[in-house]
């Protein structure tokens, strides 16, 4: 409960520095081009009382959900395997190497015409940018394991099996989960690009029409939305670390 | 009981063990030292089943020992507890590893704990502990599956002078009470003396037996107090300066 009040505080402390320097550009912009800060709450909260607001978000929030669980049922499990099967991982790694630098979002095209104009598409362009973070971290990761706590098990005659549940999935889920909670950031991002294509829904959508009728309010309208549902994803990727990775958050007592 | 014969083990072609060849009797205790490095752990593997000898052979109660079995118990340097199991997980994992159902599992690891004087901790992670007190739940772990052998691999070295003594008097208790033989790695001459049936001196690498010493005080919880400590300690000293 005390975490939940100091999570408060905390965003409520960012939100006020956020306004006044908001504040300040648009008063020094003139509040027409970047509204002023209560104006766009205000139209945020009449937006949240319309059911086409909560379409928008829905939409935005289901494809950014599905596609950091789908980047996570596959990229983790794979990450595991590369990290702990070195002939794998010599098979495997380089491919990944290669194609990581590679910017995915220009896939987008061919996964329109493959997957064609529904969420398909969408998802899996987020699942694929957001997955090569996670196998990379969970891969990396696995292999920064102490060899100790393999022998730990195995000394107590543990099978390679048990060496999995016992040691590689609790050991490389941090990894996992921290590389989940930071690519919160860049699922929105992308979420935001895939959005911008071939879709009449979504956040995205609506801040490119809005932006495109010059209707600059229910831009921010939409830009607030964005932002909110991203601060949500990484809490609630923050709150599932926290409850499957106790044992990180403790203080050593040395 | 435990058989070691011309054991030989390398690694990447350098010898780290030679020619290593040793007898431990039913309720005896031995404890080997060389010089940091010379390859102990590397030993105290090949003795477990977690590594395979080059030459030589392992026989525990004349089965050779190829691979970890749950009569043998292993307590690895820095303790080799699992920071994401509580202290009762830890403990119990053995057990479970062997099929033991949980409520059972649970209920001899916690009684383990209470032998070992930690109670009340059950839920606590690793991190929670003390040095001395995650060193007590390796040896709890390590007992509560009732090997018929137990491998210690400097298991007191990371501990202040004070709590090492205080769990080198709790492992003598527990040995006292359960009569399962050991075989302690360490670099501390005192130590091998304090918990050593028997006291074998490796020479640096590549490793081997160069002389073993019988310890009439062993038992003794007051041995460091004796005159016969003092003149097997410096016995040893004697030998070690000579080959280390």
């Amino acid at each position: 409960m005390v975490g939940f009040f100091k999570s408060v505080l905390r965003y409520g402390a960012v939100i006020l520095v956020m306004g006044l320097l908001w504040k300040a550009a648009a008063l020094a912009l003139g509040g027409v081009i970047l509204p002023h800060p209560e104006d766009a709450v205000a139209a945020l909260a009449r937006a949240m009382t319309t059911g086409r607001f909560w379409e928008h978000f829905m939409a935005s929030a289901w494809r950014a959900t599905a596609g950091m669980a789908l980047a996570w049922i596959t990229a983790f499990p794979l990450g595991l395997v590369m990290g702990f099967m070195k002939r794998v991982d010599a098979v495997l790694a380089p491919f990944v190497f290669l194609t990581y630098p590679v910017p995915k979002i220009v896939l987008l095209p061919v996964f329109l015409l493959l997957l064609g104009l529904g969420d398909g598409s969408k998802i899996v362009m987020i699942a694929l940018i957001l997955g090569y973070q996670i196998l990379v971290t969970t891969r990396d990761g696995v292999r920064s394991i102490h060899p100790k706590y393999f022998d730990s098990v195995r000394s107590l005659g543990g099978s390679r099996t048990d060496v999995l549940r016992e040691v590689l999935l609790p050991a490389a889920l941090p990894h996992g989960f921290t590389a989940l909670r930071l690519g919160t950031g860049v699922s929105v991002a992308v979420l935001f690009f895939v959005e911008s294509f071939a879709t009449t829904r979504g956040l995205g959508y609506m801040i490119m029409d809005a932006w495109g009728a010059m209707d600059y309010l229910t831009m921010f309208t939409g830009i607030l939305g964005m932002s909110i549902m991203g601060a949500a994803l990484y809490e609630v990727a923050n709150i599932l670390e926290r409850r499957a990775c106790k044992w990180m958050f403790l203080r050593s007592k040395g | 009981m435990l058989t070691a014969e011309f054991l030989y083990k390398s690694y990447g072609g350098k010898a780290v063990l030679e020619d290593v060849s040793f007898d431990l009797g039913q309720e005896e205790t031995l404890a080997v030292v060389g010089p940091s490095g010379c390859g102990k752990t590397s030993l105290l593997y090949l003795l477990g089943g977690l590594s395979s000898p080059d030459a030589g052979r392992v026989l525990l109660r004349g089965a050779s020992v190829t691979r970890p079995t749950p009569d043998i118990s292993i307590i690895l340097q820095d303790y080799g507890l699992l920071p994401w199991r509580t202290v009762i997980d830890n403990v119990a994992l053995g057990l479970k590893l062997h099929g033991t159902g949980r409520a059972e599992r649970r209920e001899k690891a916690r009684a383990q704990l209470a032998e070992l004087g930690i109670t009340g901790r059950d839920l606590d992670y690793p991190a929670n502990l003390s040095g001395g007190e995650q060193q007590r739940v390796a040896i709890a772990r390590a007992f509560v599956t009732s090997p018929r052998l137990m491998l210690l691999d400097e298991p007191f070295s990371s501990l202040d002078a004070l709590t090492r003594e205080q769990l080198q008097r709790t492992l003598l208790d527990v040995w006292r009470k359960r009569r399962i033989p050991y075989v302690l790695v360490t670099h501390s001459l005192e130590e091998a003396v304090m918990l050593g049936k028997r006291i074998m001196v490796m020479s640096g690498r590549p490793a081997h037996p160069v002389a073993f010493f019988d310890n009439p005080g062993f038992g003794d919880a007051n041995i460091r107090d004796t005159e016969a400590c003092f003149s097997l300690l410096k016995d040893i000293r004697h030998t070690v300066e000579d080959v280390w």
